[in-house]
Parts: C-alpha cells; structure tokens; sequence
C-alpha cells in the first residue's frame, strides 16, 4: 500500500468533509432552491479571512461563529438583490463576489496572505484533548466528521420543519408557492442565508486547518463544489430519502478529493487539474445517462436475438 | 363579497405591445355565489384572476375582499383567503414533494402563529390529510410518502383542489382546472369540486370553454371580452338560457365571429 498511504487518505477525507460543507452549501441554493448562487468563491475566503483575524486574536472557537455570521450576511446581500431588486440570481452572485474581493482584503488588513501562527486553532484544541497516540493522529478526522454528522442532521431535521418544506416548494414549483401562502422572498432569504453561512464555516475550517488565510483561496470553489454535489446527486440518485441524500453530498466530496489526491500520487502536473476537475464533473453528470445507454443496447441485443428466433419460427 | 371596481391593467405600456388586458372592469359577487366565466381566448379572464390573487397590483382600480380593501396585499398573504386552480395540472403541486409534503405546504395557510415555521406536520394533520385524501376516491390516502410527480395529471389536479381548500378559503379562482383532463377524470374533478364547494359555501368563480357547463353549473354566468364583463345572467333570465342563447349573447357581446373552435367543440360535445 505504497500507493495510498493512510495518510494520503486521512488528508483526502479531512479536507473533504470541509469541503462538504460547502458542497452541501450548494445542496441547498442549487439543488433545493435552485438558485445558481455564485457569491460562492467570496463567501468561503470571506469565511476564512474573518475566521483567520478572529483566531488570531485568540479565539479559534468564537471564530466559527463569526465566520458563520460573515456568511449569513454575505447571503443576506445576494438574497436581497434577487429578492427585493429583481437581479437575476446570477448576477447577483457575482456582483456580491466581486464586491467581496476588496472586503475580504480589507478583512486581512490589506495583505493578500495572512498566517496563523503562534495561536491555537480548534484543531490543536482538539487534538489536546488526549494524549493517545490514535488521537493525536485522527483528532481532526473524528472532530470533522462528528462536525458534519451533526450539521446533516440539523439540515435533515431542518428541511423537515414546515420553513423547510416551503423552502423546498419554493425551489420545487414556484407556481404552487404563489397559490400557498408562502413568501417566496422570504423563503430565499432563509435558504441563502443558510447556504452561504455553510459556506463560510467551511471557510473558517480551512483556514485553521491551514493556519493560513489566502486572498485567492476561494477561486474555482463553486465548481469543485458543484463537481462534488453532482457526483453525490449520482450515487443517491436523488433519492427519495433525505438523509441519504445530504450524507451522499458529502461522500461525493470526499470522493471527489480522493480523486484528486490518486491524480496527485500519478505526479499529474498542477498545471493539468483543471481538466482532471472538468473530466471528473462531466463523467459524474454523464454517468447516469451512459447507464441508461448501455442498458438498451443491452435490451435492443436481446430483443433483437428474440426477433430473428421469432421470425425463424414463422418462417418454418 | 367580492367586489371589483373599475380594474385597468395595461401590460407593456407605452411599448408597441402595449396591451390592454383588464378595461374598467368591475363585477361584484355576493357570499356563496359560484359564478361561471365564458370568453374567448385572450378575453383576459386569467388575469383577472391574476389580479385578484395578486400576481401583480392593478393600475387602477378597487379589489375588495369581504369587506376588506385588498388591492394592495401581496400575493402570499392574499393566497391565506383565496385558494387556485390552474389550467396546467403540473402547476398547482411540487413534483419532488411527498403528497403529505404537499398537503402540509398548503395546511400552512392554517397556521397563524409565526413560531410554527420550526414545527413538524403532526400525527394529527397527517391523518386529517389521510381521511380528506380518501375523499378523493383515487386511493392517495395509501401513497401518502410517494412523490406527487408519479400521478397522473387527474389525480394532480384533483390533489391540487384538496391543497386549495384544505383550510377552507373565502374564494376559490378556477381557471379551466379540468381541461386538460379526460372526459372521465375531467368529470370526476368537476364533481369534486360542486361538492366541496357546496359543502363549505366557498364563493367560487369558475372559467370554462364549455357552454352548457358555464349554464348549468353554479347560479351565474358571466361573460367577458376585451377585459370587461359584458354580460351577466342569473336567477330567471339565467334558468331560462340555452346554450344557443349564449353563443348568440357571445356573438352581439364580443363583437367577434365565433372563430373560437375550442367553443365550437365543447358546444358540440354536449358536456
Ligand atoms: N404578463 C403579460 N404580459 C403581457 N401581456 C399579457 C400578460 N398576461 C396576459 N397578457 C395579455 O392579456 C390578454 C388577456 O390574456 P388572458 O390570459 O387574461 O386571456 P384569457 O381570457 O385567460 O384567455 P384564454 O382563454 O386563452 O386563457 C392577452 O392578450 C394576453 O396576451
Ligand atoms: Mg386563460
């Protein structure tokens, strides 16, 4: 097992239920609102710029918050332009991304790179809990992993709520909110403000996972997300279950990220990941049609052989 | 009940499609009345119904309410009193929705505390959307966790009058709900929907292409063109219409040639 060293896993699976986080961000605009939020790539720096300065001052718990609270206001900003402006949802998202660059600087005290040193970080509070070599090595991982465990429970539980399920209309059939007494403005506000603070936790864990904040960190987040939702949508198969389906939205990110690392190990240039990105999104949204493909060629061969055995017998 | 006074709504002002879709409109409706609508395509009957569900505010023009002046009220409080119907049977339910979801979407309307938003449909509205399902006679009550887009376009439209009136509404807006049904569902729909709103003494206003339908349904008949109502028939004068009586009435108000074939047709049809 040279190949894949558990470490190379445990890195892999870190990472990847961080960036869950945001996959499920895009769970909800995308998938349940269905809203092309693109504020994205700004709301996760701005998470991680926010959650960088505040753990720098020492509170790497109080950090999250905050990043959580950047997040639901950067939301709040894209949902209100949709919203009470009229701006197409896109738009919106990148004109809040774009404003966002300057703010996330500004965050950073106008450096486009900001360490975390010499400070705690959740992580080492974690990992100081025991002195058991087994913990000292997956700390991280279990602390994440109970993390997202608990947030896919309140998302499921969430979506369960009569909020949820108008939320859920709303992206479902925005003719049927109209004819319930559901404000669709108000509910893509909730919706976008729980995404993006999603985003911008994700944001915050980087960055301590990293104990760096970077201004250009977020750049090609939206489309590493949406490649991890789309590769979880395909193993759940949108699923009738709602549990399963969130929980796959985080296997898609873990796998998306095991991917990557296997490019990793076979030295696949940096310069090539864009198209190794590209490749995996277009194969997860190509699977289940490819599927469907190869079974009615397999169907039309059967049938065929059943045809020419048919016609035989009538001949005779 | 309700009352319409004097509605103008222009779309595209003051641009070459400028369009004038409501024209003075005005129409009063007292409580229990169920009033069918006859017009050609374009007669501006959906957006009067538009209009009085607050898809968009009028340019001029009154809309009252039981009493209460709800011209400006946005559409999702509005839709709390008004329950609708429209011609598409995809377009009243959320198709990745549970039918129980969907029924608990619409029971919203009930709810007038803000801090149920966090509560859970409870086991009792599950089984009042269960008893109210089996109403329906289509077997619903048994696929309670099934997604609404596996049913068939009857059997969405029929569970789309349900979500309507689940809490009982002060007016219900019909807008060709069963045409685009078979005859045989179309009629079972129909059925349903006398007898709910019989039962409830829901005042109801009810568009149709069909003649003799727009006659003997409800107790008036009302017949719009170019975005006003032309003519209104009720009590004797109603009873004593035939079909032919109308079309002719159709002809004299609308001014136009009967060059609506889907009329044609329905005449023709019978029901
Ligand atoms: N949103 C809109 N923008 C521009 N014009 C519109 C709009 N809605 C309706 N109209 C126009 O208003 C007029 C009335 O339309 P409406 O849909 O009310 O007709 P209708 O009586 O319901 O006809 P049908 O029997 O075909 O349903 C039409 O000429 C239509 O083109
Ligand atoms: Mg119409």
């Amino acid at each position: 097992m040279n190949f894949l060293t558990p470490q190379i896993v445990q890195t892999a699976l870190e990472v990847g239920l961080i960036y869950g986080l945001v996959a499920l961000s895009l769970f909800i605009s995308f998938s349940i609102l269905d809203i092309c939020d693109l504020s994205t790539d700004g709301c996760y720096t701005l998470g991680c710029a926010v959650g960088a300065v505040v753990t720098i001052a020492g509170h790497p718990v109080l950090a999250l918050f905050a990043s959580v609270a950047a997040g639901i206001c950067s939301g709040y900003v894209t949902a209100l332009l949709q919203t009470k402006f009229g701006v197409q949802s896109i738009l919106a998202g990148i004109i809040v991304n774009t404003g966002l660059y300057t703010i996330n600087l500004a965050v950073m005290g106008f450096s486009s790179n900001l360490p975390i040193f010499g400070t705690d970080t959740v992580f080492t509070l974690v990992k100081g809990i025991s002195k058991a070599a087994w913990w000292q090595e997956w700390s991280s991982l279990v602390f994440l992993a109970l993390l997202l465990m608990l947030i896919v429970l309140f998302i499921k539980w969430f979506l369960g709520t009569r909020l949820g399920l108008s939320i859920r209309a709303t992206g479902d059939s925005p003719a049927m909110v109209r004819a319930s007494s559901i404000n669709p403005q108000f509910t893509v506000t909730v919706g976008l403000c729980f995404a993006n603070a999603m985003t911008g936790l994700a944001g915050s864990l980087i960055g301590q996972y990293n104990k760096t904040s970077d201004i250009n960190l977020g750049t090609g987040m939206v489309t590493i997300a949406l490649a991890s939702l789309i590769i979880g949508e395909t193993i759940s198969r949108k699923s009738g279950n709602m549990l399963w389906r969130i929980s796959c939205v985080i296997l898609g990110s873990c796998l998306y990220r095991f991917i990557i690392s296997i490019a990793l190990r076979l030295k696949v240039p940096t310069e090539a990941f864009k198209l190794v990105s590209a490749v995996i999104v277009a194969i997860a949204c190509a699977a289940p049609a490819a599927k469907d493909q190869i079974a009615l060629q397999r169907k039309k061969a059967a049938a065929m052989r059943e045809h020419r055995k048919m016609s035989e017998e009538e001949a005779k | 009940m309700l009352r319409l006074l004097h509605l103008s709504k222009v779309f595209n002002r003051g641009t070459v499609n400028e369009k004038v879709a409501l024209d003075d409109l005005s129409l009063e409706l007292k409580d229990g009345d169920f009033a069918t609508i006859v017009g050609s395509n374009g007669a501006g009957k959906s957006t009067m119904f538009n209009a009085i569900a607050g898809s968009f505010f009028v340019d001029r023009g009154m809309i009252e309410l039981d009493g209460q002046d709800i011209t400006f009220i946005p559409e999702h409080v509005r839709s709390r009193f008004i329950g609708r119907l429209f011609q598409d049977p995809l377009m009243g339910t959320a198709p990745h929705m549970t039918i129980e979801e969907n029924l608990a979407v619409a029971y919203l309307r009930a709810s007038t505390r803000r801090h149920d938003v966090f509560s859970r449909v409870t086991k009792k509205e599950k089984g009042l959307f269960r008893e109210q399902l089996a109403l329906l006679h289509m077997g619903l009550e048994d696929r309670m966790k099934n997604p609404v887009g596996l049913l068939s376009g009857g059997q969405r439209q029929a569970l789309t009058l349900l979500m309507a009136t689940v809490v009982t509404p002060k007016l219900l807006l019909l807008d060709e709900h069963t045409a685009a049904l078979d005859p045989a569902t179309a009629e079972k729909v129909l059925d349903l929907t006398k007898k709910i709103v019989k039962e409830r003494n829901i005042t109801c206003l009810m568009v149709t292409h069909n003649m003799s339908q727009a006659l003997e349904l409800g107790n008036r008949t009302l017949m719009m063109s170019g975005g006003r109502v032309v003519f209104s028939a009720e009590g004797e004068e109603r009873e004593g219409m035939t079909v032919d009586d109308l079309l002719e009435k159709f002809t004299q108000g609308s001014g136009s040639a009967l060059d609506n074939d889907r009329i044609l047709l329905s005449t023709e049809q019978g029901i």
